[in-house]
């Protein structure tokens, strides 16, 4: 019997966590990630040998995972915008130390406090490396509720494969919106890989040591050079991306998340206006599908980025394409989200 | 002494003393006169006699702590500046019957990772905390520390601490033994052999709480700075026995066991 389950992207993403043998989460309450902290204080206890704890600070949640990430338990911890801002110092440890993790960003409007509607101006901070240091962490931007789970699901096996920390980067509308979600099968323990680098008592081997820390120059640069050949590897296999009407469009629009959600229907408001569309969406925001957008670009004049924010993955859409290509940027700030028909309005100034 | 005397008392010798099994013959990189070299080799003798070298998970981050990693044969986690006991949490809740223990300066426990302390404290975590109080900030060249003493002289205080722009001396241990959560706190020092028993002690114990399920435990040690403090090793001694105690007075605060 298939589960299918009508659920916030909030439980969607915390029960699909469980699912992937997630038993160890940490978080502080934040508005519009509540409902995920809430779920997990239901279920993980109900899972076997699940941990939830409640921690006194993001910086004691990300830590909390620090930790449980050291010891070889899949392990995780959400929040929304300021609290992920929190987590950063954590976040480059978690990377520094080569430890795998998932955080979960469920974004509001920013700078500062900004408010609690849906914004995806967190998208530099995931992608470029959010706190100090050379790093990069996987990040992946569902745009349904759906998607949601199985990303969440998948991550897990992708922080462990390269150890390094993977970020589900949702918005306040995803993490609210309610859809029918056909939750995956709870992953055998069996199936998840061994951690011989853990911290789990030194029984029967010499001690293993989990830091991010190294003397003199050339012992860090050793570390750094080692971490960027994996990232090397991440951006040759795990690169995933949409592309909706991409077959001879007049324009292409390149959207993340829940804009891209929008510019589904934005494609069809146009089709009765006798325009065609494309989109492509990037599934991992890093690593960026940088290949696949230059080969895209060769067919269209204009590649319009659709973002709320005021213009953070445009940046990487005119690096990925070709130099002769239109690259116009349209976003919504603080919080407000565009219509099918907003974004209309604006393809119709280049097309 | 000849040399035959030597051999014959070889062959009924017993050793009485050496380096403790968990530890390694790497040689210590602490200043002369720090007593960061006797508190490590404590807890080093503790995990032997408690036969638990292959159960424990040690994390220690930043400042003179760091190199704790090195010193001994146990799995070994480095955290974030201040966040230990958040760390030190992760770790037990991922592995509750394994040992773990936090070992952490002043400015670390009492400072910038004042929050993760309380927190780890008040929830009764069952781990055991090492907090070396030596009054300032060793490794970074001597700054100010939430416990350097009124009138001390530091490289962020120059002309001595003054209650008025920076605060008093914090009573981390004494705060924490308001709380209901932990099982047992102390303050030991180690600066002559009554002194190391009771601290040798107070280690043991710390463990042992944790062994048996009882919970938190805090142990405080107080630890000369000589090179900081611009004394030699003796008269840093002296500067404990003298100063920082009438502050920072020993014994035990709580034991709930």
């Amino acid at each position: 019997m298939v589960d299918k389950q009508l659920m916030r992207g909030n439980e969607a993403i915390a029960e699909s966590a469980i699912r992937a043998g997630c038993r160890n989460y940490f978080a502080y309450p934040i508005t519009p990630q509540a409902e995920l902290l809430q779920w997990m204080a239901v279920h993980m206890p109900e899972a076997e040998g699940g941990t939830f704890l409640q921690a006194e600070s993001e910086i004691g949640a990300i830590n909390m995972v620090y930790g449980a990430a050291s010891a070889g338990e899949r392990t995780m911890t959400s929040s929304s915008s300021p609290g992920v801002s929190l987590k950063q110092e954590g976040i480059s440890y978690l990377a520094g130390a080569d430890l795998p993790a998932v955080v979960v960003n469920i974004m509001r409007g920013g700078p500062g406090l900004g408010n609690i509607q849906p914004a995806q101006g967190d998208y530099f901070q995931a992608t470029k490396g959010g706190g100090h240091g050379d790093y990069r962490i996987i990040t992946l931007a569902p745009s349904t509720v759906p998607e949601a789970s199985r990303l969440t699901y998948d991550a897990f096996d992708l922080a462990d494969a390269y150890r390094t920390p993977v970020m589900i980067l949702a918005d306040g509308m995803i993490g609210q919106m309610m859809e029918p979600v056909e939750l995956p099968e709870r992953k055998p323990p069996e199936e998840i890989p061994p951690k011989p680098w853990a911290t789990t008592g030194a029984k029967g081997r010499e001690g293993n040591v989990i830091k991010s820390f190294a003397l003199g120059g050339e012992n860090l640069k050793a570390m750094n050079v080692a971490r960027f050949e994996r990232y090397e590897k991440i951006e040759e296999k795990e690169v995933r991306y949409e592309e909706v009407n991409t077959d001879n469009p007049d324009i292409i629009l390149a959207a993340f998340g829940t804009v891209a959600r929008i510019v589904k229907s934005t494609i069809r408001l146009a089709e009765e206006e006798g325009l065609e569309i494309g989109l492509f969406r990037p599934v991992t925001v890093w690593p960026f599908p940088a290949a696949r957008l230059n080969e895209l670009s060769a067919e269209v004049d204009t590649v319009l980025t659709v973002e709320m924010n005021a213009g953070q993955m445009v940046e990487d859409v005119k690096l990925a394409v070709r130099p002769e290509t239109e690259t116009p940027f349209y976003g919504e700030v603080g919080g407000v989200v565009p219509t099918p028909g907003n974004i209309l309005e604006e393809v119709k100034k280049y097309v | 002494m000849s040399d035959k005397v030597t051999s014959v008392k070889k062959k009924d010798m017993t050793k009485v003393v050496g380096r403790p099994d968990s530890m390694n013959d790497t040689q210590f990189s602490y200043c002369p006169g720090c007593h960061h070299g006797i508190i490590n080799r404590l807890i080093g003798e503790a995990i032997d006699e408690l036969g638990i070298q292959e159960e424990t998970i040690g994390t220690a981050p930043v400042g003179c702590s760091v190199f704790l990693y090195k010193w001994f044969d146990i799995d070994v986690v480095q955290p974030p500046h201040g966040r230990v006991s958040a760390v030190a949490t992760g770790i037990k809740r991922a592995k509750p019957k394994k040992t773990v223990f936090a070992y952490q300066g002043d400015g670390d426990f009492a400072s910038i990772g004042t929050n993760n302390s309380v927190h780890a404290a008040n929830r009764g975590e069952n781990i055991t905390v090492f907090f070396i109080n030596n009054t300032l900030y060793g490794m970074t060249g001597g700054e100010m520390a939430p416990t350097t003493l009124i009138g001390q002289k530091t490289t962020t205080t120059p002309g001595g601490r003054k209650a008025k722009d920076f605060g008093y001396p914090i009573k981390m241990s004494e705060m924490l033994a308001r709380l209901d959560g932990p099982t047992y706190i102390t303050r030991q020092a180690v600066y002559d052999v009554p002194r190391i028993k009771s601290a040798k002690r107070a280690i043991v114990k710390g463990f042992k709480n944790q062994i048996e399920e009882k919970g938190y435990s805090l142990i405080e040690i107080l630890s000369a700075c000589p090179i900081n403090w611009g004394l030699d090793p003796v008269e840093a001694v002296e500067r404990i026995k003298s100063e920082v105690e009438t502050v920072y007075p020993l014994g035990d605060i709580i034991d709930r066991g």
